[in-house]
């Protein structure tokens, strides 16, 4: 199988370029990830971040043939030739295949991602029905993985001021959890022409995430949750 | 960079490792406003706990009776009577506390429809010291590792916790006296090191899964922690102890939760019996997991796996109903069409025992103080030293954890190491004096690895180390494999000594990385094999074939390795609970 891999050391290169990887043992079932190793194996310049290898831990978020994906659960078998590898897009680069997901991280902090409870807390759990803890299936699984935010074109034209899909999702995360009591702050927060209101439901996001959450329908929600409000 | 422009940072507390026992430990810190800095090798989020799944222990009896008693009991006798019952009263204890704090902490929890968490049964638990099956692990569906991962991110964020993402420690920094000062670590990004120098510093680097070919554990598990303490002339305790958990999916490795048996799953061989039934007839496949474990290599030795090798059991889940599987069980239910385009609602999972947890470790007391023998004294506190977590040996899991315990080991004993770091920071105003020596030694063994020219590849070593370990210390041991191991092994080390890495850019060097962890899986493959070698009897994970009995008499002791001469040492359990009487050694069934 080939392989065409984006490279780039600033330290050594003036500028990124592609090189060509062929790998003859490709075995049924196995990932882009099991390539990439067995890339790493004969070449162990190649650099890329990895860990779990099962998709729980967002490591290996990666742009394969154009679209944005964790290598450990994309099949090859599901992957035209040659396979095209590059880093998540508009992030910067690091080297090879790792970008600096500080910005991403950044937006993701400026949400306030915690739950925030200002009544005295109970000296056992926060009561919260099965139908209230259904609300946040869909939200809570986010892996930060970087795939949504990198393939949205909002956050490509704004990156400093549209907080992109993934840190709205966690936003909206809190938002519908029945036990947090900052919605109000969390709404007027969000209340900005750029900050939420610059998705334009393109649904890039929905399309590429390795664990099929729907940030855009989450946007959707919060922007109806600040309609009701402001009535 | 010359070692004399290195940065130097001055914390109260260090951290070493961003999984749940660091961030747990970071958070009570920061709370407490000390100085803390948190090292990782991985953004937090990425640390293994995020793979845990089922669950964690806590006596809430949201859904049958249940007291932290009972959970001791339990937890005492899946030790095989080797777990240090001071611990596992504090832990088992702690847990509902702590559950509770999870809580508030914004952890997603399943529910009962009183609102209450959610909470299923797990192998090894009982009501009543060993009467009738418990239901004592809480979780956030099959993601609770998850769960409790981000949320304590999640709230070290609203602490304003100082982290240094993707930093890599090489070495603890120690004076001649023996008080830890710190730690010599450098940024990955950019290749510059950094000495952080700090009145205490926590290890809580997770296990050394990646010592085994096929294993649950990410690629990140690799010992780091435990072999700095085994460098910094600290033994590793009970490391003959290493869980395979029975339920990995086969030939691949991938974790399926003990909670999926918990829900009323079952195991099936190649003749559709329900092979638990023979050998733990009460319990059946909730028994512990070295039980479990064991049957399905009995079951598949002796002719009846399945699959066209034969070389495998089957996990039943399909009579639940796609319901419970997609409420219950999500995640495993998209890791099995993931990896093996089955979906467990209509087709059992094939599994098999794989590499899981380290029950072994740094030896600490309850208090996540480092101990070690010095002269007569088994346990000395080794000064601004902790460790917690699976790199840690406290002991609550002694030779056999239970499941849903591990999650808890973590936030008890971070969260205590903690409180015990705030107390000890009241008395301890300044940083001691750097010892240099120690700076210039962690600085050599970095840049052992700008030597160019030719060598031996980490690759190559690394796959000969895990199929060594795989060969030589697996879940059947004997005498004269292990003593191999132990031949292997140090074969291994010599040729380490000659491996060269091809990349030396400063840049985000992945290959630097992995010839330092690979440094570290060695260390703690010596201690590993020879502490397995050394112990002549069977107890919790490790199964002699020589030795088929317990041996009370000689072996309900703790071993010790030291790196120095590959030197073994023992100490004795500490049987004395805090407060309530001591659960004596019994025979074991299920
Ligand atoms: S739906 Fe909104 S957030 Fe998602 S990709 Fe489109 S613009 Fe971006
Ligand atoms: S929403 Fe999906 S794609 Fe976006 S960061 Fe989270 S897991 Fe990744
Ligand atoms: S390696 Fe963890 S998500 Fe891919």
């Amino acid at each position: 199988m080939r392989f065409k891999i984006y490279r780039y050391n600033p330290e050594t290169d003036k500028e990124p370029w592609m090189q060509e990887y062929r790998l003859d043992d490709i075995r049924p079932g196995m990932m882009l990830l099991d390539a990439l190793l067995a890339i790493k194996e004969k070449d162990p310049t190649l650099g890329f971040r990895r860990s779990c290898k099962e998709g729980v831990c967002g490591s290996d978020g990666m742009n394969i043939n154009g679209t944005n994906g964790l290598a450990c659960i994309t099949l090859l078998s599901d992957l035209k030739e040659p396979v095209e590898i590059r880093p998540l897009p508009r992030l910067p680069v690091i080297r090879d295949l790792i970008v600096d997901m500080e910005p991403f991280y950044k937006q993701y902090r400026d949400v306030k991602p915690y739950l925030t409870v200002k009544d005295p807390l109970p000296e056992v759990e926060l009561k919260q029905s099965p139908d209230d803890r259904d609300k946040l299936d869909g939200l809570y699984e986010c892996i930060l993985c970087g795939c949504c935010t990198t393939s949205c074109p909002s956050f490509w034209w704004n990156p400093d001021k549209f907080l992109g899909p993934a840190a709205l999702l966690q936003a909206a995360r809190f938002i519908m959890d029945t036990r947090d009591q900052a919605t109000g702050e969390r709404l007027d927060a969000l209340d900005d022409p750029f900050k939420l209101f610059r998705c334009h439901t393109i649904m890039n996001c929905v399309q590429v995430c390795p664990k099929g959450l729907n940030p855009t329908r989450a946007i959707g929600e919060i922007k109806k949750i600040m309609v009701k409000k402001s009535l | 960079m010359s070692i004399q422009n290195i940065e130097r940072r001055r914390f109260d507390a260090l951290i070493i490792g961003a999984g749940g026992g660091g961030l747990r430990a970071a958070l009570q810190l920061a709370e407490a406003e000390a100085s803390v800095a948190v090292v990782s090798k991985v953004f937090p989020t990425r640390s293994h706990t995020v793979a845990a799944q089922g669950g964690m222990n806590a006596a809430l009896a949201n859904v049958l009776p249940d007291n932290w008693h009972w959970h001791m009991f339990d937890t005492v006798k899946g030790s095989d009577y080797l777990g240090d019952q001071d611990a596992i009263e504090y832990m088992c204890r702690a847990a509902p506390k702590v559950v509770y704090e999870m809580e508030h902490f914004g952890v997603p929890f399943s529910r009962l429809d009183n609102g209450k968490i959610y909470q299923r049964p797990f192998g090894g638990q009982s009501q009543n010291f060993g009467g009738d099956q418990a239901a004592r692990t809480c979780a956030a569906a099959d993601r609770t590792g998850h769960a409790i991962l981000h949320s304590l991110y999640q709230q070290n964020i609203r602490a304003k916790t100082n982290f240094f993402d993707e930093y890599f420690a090489v070495d603890l920094l120690k004076d001649e006296a023996g008080n830890v000062l710190g730690a010599f670590v450098f940024n990955i990004h950019t290749g510059e090191e950094l000495i952080i120098e700090a009145k205490t510093t926590l290890l809580a680097t997770g296990g050394a899964g990646q010592l085994y070919r096929t294993t649950t554990n990410a690629m990140i598990n690799t010992g780091d922690g435990m072999a700095m303490a085994l460098r910094a002339g600290l033994p590793l305790q009970d490391m003959e102890f290493f869980q395979f958990h029975p339920t990995g999916i086969a030939g691949r490795g991938m974790l399926i939760t003990e909670g999926a048996r918990g829900e009323g799953g079952y195991l099936v061989n190649v003749k559709g019996e329900r092979l638990m039934e023979r050998y733990a007839p009460k319990a059946k496949d909730l028994a512990s997991r070295d039980v479990v474990s064991r049957a399905i290599y009995t079951e598949v030795k002796e002719g009846r796996g399945c699959g066209p090798e034969q070389d495998h059991v089957m996990l039943k889940l399909d009579h639940l109903g796609t319901d419970v599987i997609q409420k219950r069980l999500p995640g495993i239910r998209q890791t099995c069409i993931t990896f093996l385009g089955i979906d467990p609602a209509e087709h059992p999972i094939p599994v098999y025992p794989t590499a899981h947890y380290t029950m072994g470790g740094i030896p600490t007391d309850r208090f996540g103080r480092v101990v070690t023998p010095v002269k007569d004294t088994p346990e000395e506190v080794v000064n601004g030293l902790y460790a917690a977590g699976e790199c840690a040996c406290v002991s609550v899991h002694g030779a056999n954890r239970l499941g849903g315990n591990s999650i808890l080991d973590i936030l008890v004993f971070g969260r205590a190491a903690a409180n015990h770091i705030i107390d000890y920071l009241k008395d301890v105003r300044y940083h001691k004096p750097m010892d240099e020596n120690s700076v210039d030694r962690a600085y050599e063994r970095l840049h052992r690895w700008d030597r160019t020219g030719d060598g031996e590849s980490v690759e190559q070593l690394r796959k000969d180390l895990k199929r060594t370990m795989e060969d030589n210390c697996g879940v059947f041991r004997t005498r004269d494999i292990l003593e191999n191991g132990v031949k292997e092994v140090h074969k291994l080390q010599e040729r380490m000594k000659n491996a060269r890495i091809t990349d030396h850019s400063g840049l985000f060097n992945t290959a630097r990385v992995e010839a330092l962890e690979l440094e570290n899986l060695m260390d703690v493959a010596l201690a590993t094999v020879y502490s397995a070698c050394a112990r002549q009897e069977s107890r919790g994970a490790h199964s002699r074939i020589d030795f088929p009995e317990r041996n009370d008499i000689h072996w309900m002791k703790h071993t010790l390795f030291f790196r120095e001469n590959c030197k073994l040492d023992f100490k004795p359990v500490r049987t004395k609970p805090l407060s309530v009487a001591s659960f004596p050694p019994k025979a074991r069934v299920y």
